[in-house]
């Protein structure tokens, strides 16, 4: 049946490029998680009370220290950056992702309205739900009342808004263009709605709603991250393991047939997982814009369109991005804290007109 | 033995695509599916691989219903180029490796390398190894997707046109290439085309599709001029030149 060992004499030839090649895609990923690890490491350090480094890895690996830095790194910082850490993972995975099953290089929580659904969400729970009462905290910054309100209510918009494209691509067309489409129309849609809602809004409820949506590492406690972590982990496990799938798929769809690959089913539950990891994140932490679309595009560069190196290298970035960012957003306007979506925003944009401009974007 | 049995396929309800098509093709064989645009060359190839899954009809592989196997076993025994291909920002290695996914488990391992490095010398494409395949001409680009066919090392190869984008003598290089492989392993090739004089010059069975039937098989010899005009609506002549059949239009 197959070309046996006995039809063809294999010569085992040697292929010092080609390992040299994937040394160079293997070293650019550690050089990724040490740039997470001293970022994640400068997460919990800085901030508007700075903690030495020793402090930090001394709480961290549980030995004694100061009391007042252990409390800030416990209850604060640690949460913060590993919230940031999961969060950057998270969408930058479903970026890659998303942009492999569409195949379309503007694939992201953006692109497919899910962000937005999730603005919405959360807009019906303050106007509706009787979450927008706002409080002022000692730093003078606004918080909802009922945060499990209006997560909630996001959630659910995420997910029916990735549920509406999956069902889309299940029952009429997994084509890309589709997709695609049905995820601006969506995202149009919702965003209408959030107008519509901000419009018929008292003063309080549109700073509620408006504040919701800068997206902000710095709401998640230990409860929030334990979720999202439990989401992304297998999410990102998942999507390891269908990297030959996406390379096949990124060769065409009838090649990827070929191949032995159901490229329907790999394409909408590629969809659906990442559509779960966005809707967790942007239901916790609000929208972060361009992580999802600009760490895939960055990685893309160094390690091409592999996805065996692209889904751990569009992680380990996506982490770094918003790691950074957040240090970035607190140190700023020190003693004020900006929310990290305004330094992403403000960093996507640029980087990726550039990446776009100089022909790194297909 | 690859035997086709009364394959029927439908796009719409009572417009018949192929329309209940046998054949058979023994190992060592090349056969080549001619015919005019649209006649259901591709559609056919297709349905052979249950890429398309046909209404009707059963294709036998060693005995075992292809169209009922999952879609990994079909491509440990099929191997299957596709007319269009994507050409991505990844190496021809790594293109040729894709072509290992069917039996790939966790991780590939050296024996796999092994096998991409000694199709792509069989091939003549070992200076662009560590090419990128969207930097290829139209051609290198068609034999990096006959190599990822090869390295599945299946029983079975389905090729949909696939001299299509190359100059002369890379046809005839691939069709070489193909057939040697095709002979020395005992395989079977299905082959679409439209270059009449090269599918007479390299298939051991021709057939002969129009609107979604066979109008004729056989060996090059049993296809008639007469047969050719009716098929493509062109007057033909078929000629010898040191030995070798030519097909003219009058």
């Amino acid at each position: 049946m197959i070309l046996r060992q006995n039809r063809l004499k294999y010569r085992i030839v040697p292929f010092p490029e080609y390992r040299k090649y994937i040394y160079r895609k293997r070293l650019f990923i550690a050089t990724l998680v040490m740039v997470c690890l001293v970022s994640f490491f400068s997460s919990v350090s800085i901030g508007t009370v700075t903690i030495p480094y020793s402090e930090v890895i001394k709480t961290l690996l549980g030995l004694s220290g100061s009391p007042r830095f252990q409390n800030i790194i416990t209850n604060i910082r640690l949460p913060n950056a590993l919230a940031a850490l999961i969060a950057g993972s998270g969408l930058a995975i479903s970026g890659a992702v998303m942009q492999s099953v569409i195949r379309n290089p503007l694939g992201s929580p953006f692109t497919l309205g899910i962000s937005q659904a999730g603005a919405f969400g959360a807009a019906v729970a303050i106007i509706f739900a009787g979450s927008g009462v706002m409080q002022s905290t000692q730093a003078g910054a606004i918080t909802v009342t009922n945060p499990f309100i209006t997560i909630g209510w996001a959630f659910f918009m995420c997910v029916l808004s990735a549920l509406i494209i999956v069902l889309i691509a299940k029952f009429y067309s997994t084509n890309p263009e589709v997709i695609v489409l049905c995820g601006v129309a969506l995202g149009a849609a919702f965003s209408a709605g959030t107008m519509f809602l901000q419009y018929f809004a008292d003063d309080v409820q549109l700073a509620a709603i408006v504040f919701w949506s800068f997206g902000d590492v710095g709401r998640a406690d230990w409860t929030e991250v334990s979720i999202m972590a439990i989401v992304v982990v297998p999410g990102t496990l998942f999507f390891i393991l269908n990297r030959w799938n996406y390379n096949a798929i990124e060769a065409g769809d009838e090649t990827a047939r070929g191949l032995g690959v159901r490229v329907e089913w790999v394409r909408i539950l590629g969809m659906i997982v990442a559509s779960l990891i966005t809707a967790v994140i942007v239901s916790f932490l609000g929208i972060i814009a361009f992580v999802g679309l600009i760490s895939p595009h960055m990685v893309r560069r160094f390690v091409g369109d592999d996805y065996r190196f692209v889904i751990p290298a569009s992680c380990l970035s996506g982490a770094a991005l918003l790691l950074v960012s957040d240090i970035a957003a607190r140190i700023m306007l020190k003693p004020h804290v900006l929310p990290v979506a305004v330094l992403t925003s403000f960093i996507g944009a640029p980087l990726f007109l550039y990446l776009l401009l100089s022909k790194r974007i297909k | 033995m690859l035997n086709v049995k009364n394959i029927s396929v439908s796009y719409r309800k009572g417009e018949l695509i192929l329309d209940d098509l046998s054949f058979s093709a023994g190992e060592g064989n090349i056969v080549v599916l001619l015919g005019p645009n649209g006649a259901g060359k591709t559609t056919l190839l297709r349905s052979i691989n249950a890429i398309l899954k046909p209404q009707k009809g059963v294709v036998e592989f060693e005995n075992q219903n292809v169209l009922k196997m999952p879609a990994g076993q079909i491509a440990k025994i099929m191997g299957y180029v596709a007319q269009r291909n994507n050409a991505g920002n990844t190496s021809v290695f790594d293109a040729v490796l894709l072509g290992r996914k069917p039996h790939v488990g966790l991780k590939t391992s050296p024996t796999d390398f092994a096998k991409v490095s000694h199709i792509l010398q069989q091939l003549g494409l070992e200076s662009l190894t560590m090419r990128k395949i969207n930097q290829l001409s139209g051609g290198e680009l068609q034999k990096v997707c006959i190599a990822r066919a090869f390295v599945q090392e299946p029983g079975i190869f389905l090729l949909d046109e696939p001299t299509s984008n190359l100059d002369l003598k890379n046809q005839l290089d691939i069709l070489h290439t193909i057939r040697d492989i095709v002979k020395k392993n005992s395989l079977t090739a299905v082959i679409t085309m439209h270059n009449l004089n090269l599918a007479f010059r390299f298939a051991d069975k021709i057939i002969l599709l129009n609107k979604g039937k066979i109008f004729a098989q056989g060996t090059a010899e049993s296809i008639t001029p007469e047969i050719l005009s009716q098929v493509y609506g062109v007057q033909v002549e078929i000629i010898s030149h040191n030995g070798n059949p030519v097909i003219v239009p009058v």
